[in-house]
């Protein structure tokens, strides 16, 4: 295995960055045009940003690149030759890799597996010991590690992504293409991982394509951009010839953004949700939760910063019935709850757990019949609780597409297909549209283009502004100083830190997420 | 009764545990490697029941009841691959195939084992693992068939492959994750096909125990669902095929309880003990199903956890 951070004499004299280019690409799902004749040039060892709303498109671009779809027309010109990619074997061997939007980590198989296994040279018959060593010393060149030897099922979402790249890297790949690589990573890490890709472009090692939706990272790290507006590609040039309005105005053309909504001051009642000693154990059975005390009033937006992997995505999960208890209570409105649905219904609990096409979806339902979930066996949607009326269902779904602007082909449309962002806007939709007493979200704007961000923070805002008690988990440190009114720091399983935002500072909240006092 | 009677009773129970636990093995190994690769297949009580009679007719023929043991498989693996292709067709649900399947295949060993319950074919001979224990009950209990041994082996290698080779890695990712294999360019189709096939074998191979070696002849009523238990072993040996064949034994010693304690006179219960193995089971189910540790060890693109 030669990696392009070792330091072969013959890697440094030829430079091993591929330029890529794409002609007149087309791709049509069904009626649907996703791409419509995108021109796209990359040059070899530049880092290039692919910008563009939620649906525009750039996910079916660079799948339609890597093989993973078959584009109707167009071609791909690799170093200046042209390439036919059938599959993503085809493009591995050419020296393409991709991070998908979606993890391509397989859950049932550890680190070092996954990473073995990816290989085009896959031993018959693998030498464990050997390539252990080989994976140690690949690792010790590399700027971030991950873990190797546990299942990727049990890892969280930043060191799956952590373990994504590596893959690519110890591939050793010339062009990578990352789609959306940093929504679940903290911008330190974010920073530490693009960096470290930027080093490599510079060095004239890899190309990157970079799929984003933070301007921040376009300024910092790329060289170059593009950006797709419903399937066609609208502009691009140079980085440092633009600026950030500019690239925003590509984007979403006229489309008007939504003002950010105000916070209303003195809104906070009494206490709707109270967690008082939460304790419960992880998918290895070890305490992932170890006494989480929190009391959150109506009208205040409560936000969990920390450190993924502290215990956040099982708080959810419990919050929303997918894990049990070991001890502990929850209690809303001083009564005792527990998890079911029709608790759900009456007490008017809604969330956006994290990672919603698995966790708020089933991907292979309708748009239309998993905006229903909720109320799906009640009237109007039910005769007697269990006489569906389909009609009702899709004229509230038509309403909600709408209103939330999702983009989708039709209600009827699986929602698995939906683009990333608007999955979770779908999501939103549901949750979000009637009235709520405690909203429980997890990284709401995860993957969300800047104006479905403003969008959904001022609904959430909304929200709260009409006494709602909501718990804002996020690994956006922005993001809860923009909404929360008081913030608690998670560490290890338990709330290391509550304070009201005003009282408190990035530096001390990053202290209690480190850990120190 | 007499101080010896429990000892002749557990001597019955490890006897019956090696003699009919064999074909178990084999139907929940091929199971476990067609599970592994995300698909079910339930026809393999179908498999079972054509592979004794294939074996049989070919041990009679040809004389040589290994031959009849491979033919078993070969038949067995045609099964599994007719399967494994009608389920790479588009929207076809494995799970009303293999019921499908199972009556194919019990249709044709039916209808082409008639002329051969008659006959009498060489039987696979066993091993004596007890003659130097000087004790006659358990010399009985400890002969052995070789096919157990190879079941055991099996077993091994798939444990060892599942972790240690190319082919086990890609079975396991396309079990678990179809768009990640495929985004790494695995035909999951295809090993899915071949797994299914190699499980058909597998499966086949057991059929060839129930005719050649025990109960050791070829008759319509020769399998009572054991091709349809091992199913529900895999999932109780939580898709391990290490697992799997302790899961067997178990399952063969709860059988062999009545029997045992019949042989010593006791009778009460006759037909309660008989069914042991299937309450057995039940309890085993429910308890492995609640556990999380079943749930982790599921591979994520079986039909029936969608
Ligand atoms: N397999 C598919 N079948 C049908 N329609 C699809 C499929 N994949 C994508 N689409 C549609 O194509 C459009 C573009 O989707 P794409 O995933 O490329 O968007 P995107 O730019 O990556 O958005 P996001 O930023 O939200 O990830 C969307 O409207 C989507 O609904
Ligand atoms: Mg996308």
């Amino acid at each position: 295995m030669s990696n392009a951070l070792s330091a072969a004499p013959s890697l440094v004299s030829t430079p091993r960055a591929m330029s890529l280019e794409t002609i007149g690409m087309t791709k049509t799902f069904g009626s649907f045009t996703a791409l419509d004749n995108v021109s796209l040039k990359v040059d070899a060892g530049s880092f290039h940003a692919l910008l563009g709303e939620n649906g525009a498109g750039k996910s079916t671009l660079v799948k339609s690149i890597m093989g993973y779809y078959h584009a109707d027309k167009g071609s791909l010109l690799l170093d200046g030759h042209e390439a036919q990619v059938r599959n993503p074997r085809d493009a591995r061997d050419l020296g393409l890799g991709m991070v998908y939007q979606h993890f391509t980590l397989v859950p049932c198989l550890t680190g070092a597996e996954n990473l073995v296994i990816s290989r085009a040279d896959a031993p018959a018959v693998i030498d464990w010991k050997k390539e252990k060593k080989a994976l140690d010393a690949f690792l010790d060149r590399m700027p971030f590690r991950a873990p190797l030897d546990k299942p990727v099922s049990s890892l969280a979402a930043g060191e799956k992504q952590k373990l994504e790249i590596l893959k690519l890297l110890y591939l050793d790949q010339r062009l990578l293409i990352l789609d959306e690589p940093t929504s679940v990573l903290t911008p330190q890490e974010a920073d530490e991982i693009l960096g470290l890709l930027k080093g490599m472009t510079d060095r004239g090692d890899i190309s990157v394509v970079i799929i984003t939706h933070k301007f921040r990272e376009v300024t910092a790290f790329a060289d170059a951009l593009s950006v797709l507006r419903r399937g066609k590609r609208v502009g691009g040039g140079l980085v440092k010839d633009m600026t950030t309005d500019e690239m925003a105005r590509l984007m979403i053309g006229d489309t008007p953004i939504r003002q950010r909504a105000l916070r209303q001051e003195n809104t906070t009642g009494p206490v709707t949700l109270e967690l008082a000693g939460l304790m419960a154990d992880g998918d290895e059975g070890a305490s992932v939760l170890n006494a989480v005390n929190l009391k959150i009033h109506s009208g205040e937006i409560v936000g969990i910063a920390g450190v993924s992997g502290n215990g956040q995505s099982q708080l959810v999960e419990v919050l929303s019935g997918q894990r049990p208890l070991r001890d502990g209570r929850i209690f809303v409105r001083d009564k005792p709850f527990e998890p079911t649905r029709d608790a759900y219904f009456r007490l008017k609990i809604f969330g956006l757990p994290e990672e919603p096409l698995k966790n708020a979806t089933v991907a292979r339902m309708t748009v239309a019949e998993n905006l229903a979930f909720r109320n799906f066996d009640r009237p109007p949607n039910a005769k007697f609780g269990w006489w569906l009326s389909p009609g009702p269902m899709r004229t509230k779904a038509r309403e909600l597409i709408a209103r939330y602007r999702v983009k989708t082909q039709s209600p009827e449309s699986a929602i698995g297909d939906l683009s990333g962002g608007n999955v979770q806007r779908a999501v939103l939709a549901r949750e979000l549209s009637g009235e709520v007493d405690v909203l429980i979200v997890a990284n709401p704007c995860f993957g969300l283009d800047f104006a479905s961000v403003a969008e959904i923070r001022s609904q959430i805002m909304e929200q709260r502004n009409k006494g709602a008690a909501v718990l804002l988990v996020s690994e956006d440190l922005d993001e809860i100083l923009e909404l929360a009114d008081r913030v608690a720091v998670m560490s290890e399983g338990t709330i290391a830190f509550v304070s009201p935002i005003g009282e408190t500072d990035r530096a001390t909240i990053g202290k209690h997420m480190a850990g120190h006092e | 009764m007499n101080d010896s009677t429990p000892l002749i009773v557990l001597i019955a129970i490890l006897g019956g545990a090696l003699r009919v636990s064999t074909p178990f093995m084999f139907v929940a190994l091929g199971e476990c490697l067609t599970e592994k690769s995300g698909r079910v297949n339930l026809g393999l009580e179908g498999t079972l029941v054509l592979g004794a009679m294939t074996a049989y007719a070919v041990s009679y023929h040809s004389g040589s009841p290994w031959l009849g043991v491979l033919a078993a498989g070969l038949a067995g693996a045609a099964l599994g691959g007719i399967h494994g292709f009608i389920c790479k067709l588009p929207k076809v649900n494995d799970v009303a195939v293999g019921i499908a399947m199972m009556l194919f295949g019990t249709g044709i060993a039916f209808f082409f084992g008639k002329a051969y319950i008659q006959p009498t074919a060489p039987r696979l001979g066993s091993i004596s693992l007890g003659d130097w224990t000087g004790n006659a009950q358990l010399a009985t209990a400890l002969q052995i068939n070789p096919l157990m041994i190879v079941g055991i082996l099996v077993a091994i290698l798939m444990w060892w492959a599942f972790a240690n080779t190319r082919w086990g890695l890609i079975v396991r990712m396309s079990g678990d994750s179809a768009p990640s294999a495929m985004a790494m360019g695995v035909s999951v189709d295809l090993v899915r096909f071949l797994a299914t096939t190699a499980g058909g074998f597998l499966a086949g191979v057991g059929g060839a125990f129930l005719s050649l070696y025990y109960p050791g002849s070829w008759n319509q009523g020769l399998s009572s669902g054991q091709g349809l238990m091992a199913v529900a072993l895999v999932i109780f040996a939580r898709w391990d095929p290490i697992r799997c064949v302790a899961a067997a034994f178990l399952f063969g010693a709860t059988g062999a309880i009545g029997p045992a304690l019949q042989s010593v006179g006791v009778t009460q219960g006759y037909y309660f003990f008989n069914a042991a193995p299937y309450i057995l089971t039940l309890f085993i189910m429910i308890a492995s199903a609640g556990s999380k540790k079943a749930g982790r060890d599921v591979p994520g693109e079986l039909s029936i956890i969608k």
